[in-house]
């Protein structure tokens, strides 16, 4: 579905991503982990848009996506939760959900959408009217997600959904994520915290300072010794 | 569509009411009771709230910080004045020049310069102003340093009425269409706005093309009221005038930006002979303003006949 091919990005002078190749298929969860700086949410970014890669390829369905602008990206189907959030704190929950639908047109269908973030995400539908600045944490990070969740998305790329969360709302994000997954949204996640990401994905790659140094199945690398070392505390 | 006939209803009261203050303010001229004096400020409240809406626009509505208002304002008092003057033709054309030509500058200054943000597109408005100002006063055929003189007296306190009513419908609509809600976005959170596939450059340069046709309105109101265009009423100090009002009206409020309007247009009128005071009394307010109230007299709120009930009905909401 979504295939990067030995993409180059720089911020200025600093060469970010040097070389990166990553593969989605589709109905997978997909997660990219690593350190801080390592670039995984460089590579998001990419993907999204939001950056422009210098050289390599980035296909989406077998169209090539890199260099195209965002709003054109979203259209095509994929639909990214920033890191850190970033809802708009001074609009309702409502209003929130409904920028989420800015690319559609089919108001029958946006509001049967809706319905369903409501009746996933119900600490939301308790909160309609409220503020969403006004909102916790986890809430946020539910309203983020049901924000990108309203473009009706092919593939979901969540960056750092675990932020700044309790131990016990991380679990109950990312049983959302399995969830959302299984209802046929593809996600790429990317994600510090190391074990919850490989405990819901098919497939993991772990980078480091800008290259991908491994990759496999989500089973194979949470065995593997050097991750065990590296993420996952032993 | 209850919503709907709640929509027309609120519109049409909202038409009568302004159709009251017109004939009220209208016969109070025609009876001599507004003197000459109260009439100038009267059109100059007009024209204040249509500079300040359009602002607000831009400013508090998409988030882009402009200081340069008055480079479009100029605009619209010369070339609607080249309009009637140069071209004899009516009033209502001039208008329609002067919005346009506005328009179509900041359409063309905004695609480049709105890929700044914060300070830096401050900094560039407040150049393009002076880079307006200063053509201007360097080309002959608009009258060059002494202005264009001649310009027949078309504003009446009607046309100024007409033209606020059009601003403020445009611009509440606007505000409220999807377009608006896109801007808004683009204020709140830009990343996030583009991350739900909201073309960001298109939706400032829009409420920039905007905001600067109506300072073109306003400006060919002003124009065709006092006779003549000169450079000296467009310079950095009217962009601040008019930057003053929004940010004392609050950023994002439409009914605040009319409060402000009139607010500091009598102010001024009442400092008339004092005129060394205005500045102070205006900065001074500011100030104040930032240190116990700096959303704004209204903040992002509006004023309506459902806040004031609920104000009055005794159930505070704190709006800060």
């Amino acid at each position: 579905m979504l295939e990067i091919n030995d993409i180059n990005v720089y911020y200025g002078a600093i060469h970010a991503l040097k070389g990166v190749s990553v593969t989605v298929e589709e109905g997978q969860i997909v997660t990219l982990i690593g350190a801080n700086g390592a670039g995984k949410s460089t590579t998001l970014r990419t993907i999204s848009g939001l950056l422009k890669p210098k050289a390599g390829q980035v296909m989406f369905e077998g169209k090539s996506i890199a260099g195209m602008a965002v709003h054109n990206i979203v259209k095509l189907g994929i639909s990214q939760v920033p890191e850190g959030r970033r809802i708009f704190a001074n609009m309702s929950v409502l209003e929130n959900l409904e920028l989420g639908a800015y690319t559609r047109s089919d108001s029958k269908g946006i509001r049967e959408d809706m319905d369903k973030i409501f009746s996933r995400f119900s600490r939301l539908a308790e909160r309609k009217p409220q503020m969403a600045g006004t909102l916790s944490g986890g809430e946020q990070q539910m309203l983020a997600m049901g924000r990108a969740l309203m473009s009706r998305p092919r593939l979901l790329l969540l960056d750092e959904p675990s932020m700044g969360l309790a131990p016990l709302l991380v679990k109950e994000i990312f049983s959302i994520i399995k969830e959302i997954n299984a209802s046929g949204t593809t996600v790429l996640l990317v994600e510090q915290n190391a074990n919850m990401a490989l405990s819901i994905a098919h497939k993991a790659y772990v980078l480091e300072t800008g290259r991908i140094t491994l990759s496999g199945t989500a089973e194979e690398l949470a065995a593997s010794e050097a991750v065990r070392k590296a993420y996952l505390g032993g | 569509m209850s919503k709907l006939q709640n929509t027309t209803k609120r519109d049409l009261l909202a038409l009568g009411g302004c159709a009251v203050i017109y004939a009220i303010f209208q016969g109070l001229i025609g009876f001599g009771v507004i003197g000459p004096f109260w009439e100038l400020n009267l059109i100059l409240i007009g024209i204040n709230i249509i500079l300040a809406v359009s602002l607000n626009l831009i400013t508090g509505f998409a988030g882009q910080f402009s200081i340069g208002h008055a480079g479009f304002m100029a605009i619209g008092a010369y070339l609607g004045a080249v309009a009637t003057v140069k071209f004899q033709l009516p009033f209502i054309a001039a208008i329609l020049v002067g919005a346009g030509a506005a328009g179509l500058l900041g359409f063309l200054i905004g695609l480049p310069t709105l890929r700044l943000s914060g300070d830096y597109l401050a900094i560039a408005t407040l150049g393009l102003g002076e880079i307006i100002r200063i053509s201007i006063l360097n080309t002959p055929y608009l009258g060059g340093a002494t202005g264009l003189m001649g310009i027949p007296r078309y504003t009446t306190f009607t046309w100024t009425f007409l033209a606020v009513i059009v601003t403020i419908f445009f611009i509440k609509n606007f505000v409220n269409s999807s377009h608006g809600r896109a801007c808004i976005s683009v204020r709140e959170n830009e990343i996030a706005a583009e991350a739900m596939g909201i073309d960001t450059t298109k939706y400032k340069v829009m409420a920039f093309t905007i905001g600067a046709a109506f300072a073109g309105v306003a400006g060919a109101l002003f124009s065709h009221y006092f006779y003549i265009a000169h450079p000296a009423s467009f310079t950095f100090m009217k962009s601040f005038d008019i930057l003053t009002m929004t940010v004392l009206g609050g950023l994002g409020s439409i009914t605040g930006s009319i409060t402000a309007a009139i607010l500091l247009t009598f102010i001024s009128a009442a400092l008339a002979s004092y005129p060394e005071w205005r500045m102070v009394v205006y900065s001074l307010m500011l100030i104040i303003l930032m240190i116990y109230r700096p959303q704004g007299l209204f903040g992002n709120k509006e004023l309506s006949l459902k806040l004031f009930g609920r104000l009055t009905g005794g159930k505070k909401r704190d709006v800060a």
